[in-house]
Parts: C-alpha cells; sequence; structure tokens
C-alpha cells in the first residue's frame, strides 16, 4: 500500500477522488441552496421597492417590465405599483457609471406626477465614508439635502456646486453627480414606461 | 485540559492576527466596523475548523507529495459551500463581505494549520485547534474593527459612543488599518511581555 500511494497511479487515483467527492459536495449544496438563493433576491427587491414607493397591494416585481431608453446601453427595470387595480407609481432600478470607482445601482421610487417618494442604493463601490454616504444623505431634512418629495422636471435638481438646487455630500461632489445623474437616468425611463404602459401617470 | 491548553494556544500565544500576522489581506479590508470584522472571523472560524478536521481525518491516505493540492481542494470545497449557504440564508452579510468570502480559500491561516497541526495531529485536537485560532481570528478581527468604527465614526457596533463629527475619517480608510493594526500588534506585546 504504501509504495502504491506514492506511485504516479496512487497520487492521480487520491487527487482524482478528492476533487469528485469536492464536486459531489458542492453539487449538493447547490441543489440545497438555489431556491433559497433565488427567493433572497426576490424578496430583497420586494423590500426595496416597498420601502419607496407608497403603499401597493400588487406584486411589483412580477409585473416588472425592462424599458430601452434612447442612447443607453442597456435596458432599465421598472416595477409598478398598484392599489385596487389603480396606477400609484413605479420604482425604476437605475444605475451611473459617473462614480468614484465603479458603477452605482441605485432604486427609486416616483408617484404618479413624477414625484420622488423615496430611494435605495442597491449597490456602489464609492469610498466608505464619504461617497457611501448617499445611503442616508438625500433624505436627511437638514438644507437641501433631501430629495425626497421633489420633482425632477419641476425642481433643478443638481448639485449645488453646479448652480442646481440640491447640496452635494461634502467632499464627494462626484458621487453626488452621480447619484443625480442615476436619478435623471430612471425619471427619463419613468416617463417613457408610462407613455409606453400606461396612460395614468406624468 | 488538554483540550482547553489547545484553544488558549490559538487565542492568546499563537493569536493569527497579533502574533502570528496571518490572514492580513481580510484582516484590513474587513474591519471597518466591528460587526463585518465579526462576521469575518466567525465565516472564517467555520471553515477552519471543518477543514482542520477534514484534513487530520484523511492524513493518512494523501500521499505527501501531493498533500497541499488535496489541501486546497478541501478548503475551496467548504467556502464554496458557506458562500452558497450565505447568499442563501444571510443574503445581507454575503453582501457586505462580498469577495473577502471566496478569498477565504487562499487565507494563509487555513493552509497553515492544515500543514502545520492537522496533518500531524488527531481529529479532535484539530477542531480544538481550529477553534481556538478562529475564535483567536474573530476576537482580533472585533477588536480592530471596533477601534476603527470608534476611532473613525464614534460608534462601536453601531451604538454612538461620541458624536460622528469627532471622528476621524483615516480610520474608517485603508490608512487607518495599518495603523490601527500596528498600535493593537504594539499593545499586545506589551500586555504579553509582562
Amino acid at each position: 500500500m504504501g509504495r502504491f500511494k506514492e506511485s504516479l497511479w496512487g497520487m492521480l487515483l487520491v487527487m482524482v477522488a478528492f476533487c469528485g467527492l469536492s464536486g459531489a459536495l458542492l453539487a449538493w449544496v447547490h441543489v440545497l441552496t438555489t431556491e433559497p438563493i433565488g427567493q433572497a433576491a426576490v424578496k430583497q427587491r420586494i423590500d426595496a421597492v416597498a420601502d419607496i414607493l407608497p403603499a401597493f397591494d400588487n406584486n411589483p416585481v412580477d409585473e416588472g417590465v425592462s424599458v430601452d431608453l434612447d442612447g443607453e446601453p442597456r435596458p432599465l427595470h421598472v416595477y409598478p405599483a398598484l392599489r385596487d387595480g389603480e396606477f400609484v407609481g413605479a420604482a425604476v432600478e437605475s444605475y451611473s457609471s459617473e462614480g468614484f470607482s465603479g458603477d452605482i445601482v441605485v432604486m427609486y421610487g416616483f408617484d404618479v406626477s413624477g414625484n420622488i417618494t423615496g430611494y435605495r442604493v442597491v449597490s456602489h463601490a464609492e469610498t466608505p465614508g464619504l461617497g457611501a454616504k448617499m445611503e442616508q444623505w438625500f433624505r436627511m431634512p437638514e438644507g437641501r439635502r433631501s430629495v425626497i418629495g421633489r420633482n425632477p422636471v419641476a425642481d433643478n435638481l443638481t448639485v449645488a456646486k453646479d448652480g442646481g438646487d440640491v447640496d452635494g455630500i461634502t467632499a464627494a461632489t462626484i458621487t453626488s453627480r452621480a447619484f443625480l445623474d442615476a436619478l435623471h437616468r430612471a425619471h427619463e425611463c419613468f416617463k417613457a414606461y408610462c407613455e409606453t404602459y400606461n396612460n395614468q401617470g406624468v | 485540559m488538554k483540550f482547553l491548553n489547545i484553544i488558549y494556544n490559538g487565542l492568546v500565544k499563537e493569536n493569527p492576527v497579533f502574533v502570528l500576522l496571518l490572514g492580513m489581506c481580510p484582516t484590513l479590508g474587513t474591519t471597518g466596523s466591528a460587526m463585518t470584522g465579526m462576521s469575518m472571523g466567525v465565516a472564517t472560524m467555520c471553515v477552519l475548523i471543518c477543514s482542520n478536521m477534514a484534513v487530520s481525518g484523511i492524513k493518512s491516505v494523501v500521499p505527501p507529495s501531493v498533500r497541499i493540492p488535496v489541501y486546497i481542494v478541501v478548503i475551496a470545497t467548504f467556502v464554496s459551500a458557506l458562500q452558497m449557504l450565505l447568499a442563501a440564508y444571510l443574503p445581507a452579510l454575503n453582501a457586505t463581505l462580498g469577495i473577502f468570502i471566496p478569498l477565504i480559500v487562499v487565507n494563509c491561516i487555513l493552509l497553515g494549520r492544515a500543514e502545520a497541526y492537522a496533518s500531524r495531529h488527531g481529529v479532535m485536537e484539530s477542531c480544538c485547534d481550529g477553534l481556538g485560532i478562529g475564535l483567536g481570528f474573530t476576537a482580533g478581527l472585533t477588536l480592530l474593527g471596533a477601534v476603527r468604527e470608534l476611532l473613525g465614526t464614534g460608534r462601536v457596533f453601531g451604538a454612538e459612543v461620541y458624536p460622528e463629527e469627532f471622528g476621524s475619517l483615516a480610520f474608517v480608510l485603508a490608512p487607518g488599518a495599518f495603523i490601527a493594526l500596528g498600535l493593537l500588534i504594539g499593545l499586545f506585546n506589551a500586555i504579553k511581555s509582562r
């Protein structure tokens, strides 16, 4: 046994056996977790949508659609919210590549007239302690930080430094611009959605 | 008693963060707050205990000349399984730790303990060694995370100690990780040499 173990075939056998075992174990765990992983992703979306939209009674994630915008490389997802069959607003998952590092992905909520009802940062790679503050910053009541309740058409939603009406994050103007860039993209998409899919909004 | 000694050894005498200085990548990368540091420590500990036991269990069938690739396969299997389980049942934690979970595979603590300890000791001893070293790693990461969070944002585990304006942002960012780690190692050595 000792000599066989050290031979080429012995080593090969041991390695193949362990890789096979490992593969089988991982396949089993994969089968076990596929469903919960899918459910967790859906639940995360539903939680985000429920957090930023007025009360609804449909399933916005199931009824979500992809909307293509002119000049945009990829479609955005729109999650419509209905109450008693009536359109009450929609959440739009938007993004911006203008951030400090990598894309930022933010979900924005709009009511029927296009006012911002809320937002949730889905993913970002901005600097902790600076750009990462956007998760809270744009709903803070201080000064002109909050974008909640404002309208991207009626209000000049760019950072104060660019002559706009929003106080950017201190020391993170690039992130602030990216956040508002994503916001305007989301609003464009919301308008396009309302024109294409229903006539109740905007 | 013997098992307690093994755990004490990993927690204090051979603490991976403050004495062995192993696994510095997650140590510096995931300690922006006490909570993420602790989560990373616990995740690593789970893998370490499993891989130590498995390596110890298979040590008699593995030919010495291919032991390293076999150990890596064992460690990678547990890490991949852990990542899937985290994504399924603790998605928020998985998102916070992100790339650092798959990177546990290349954490030298795991291969180091497999090679230096588990391949020469029984399954029970190896389990205790994994627990001890894992607790040491968790304690180190939690402490470092708590110090950085306190100095950077004025909070510990999210509870406010003093207003955020008085914190120094440097401690949340990478340079602060090095500074805080160096100071903690100095402190640890000072206490140990008493």
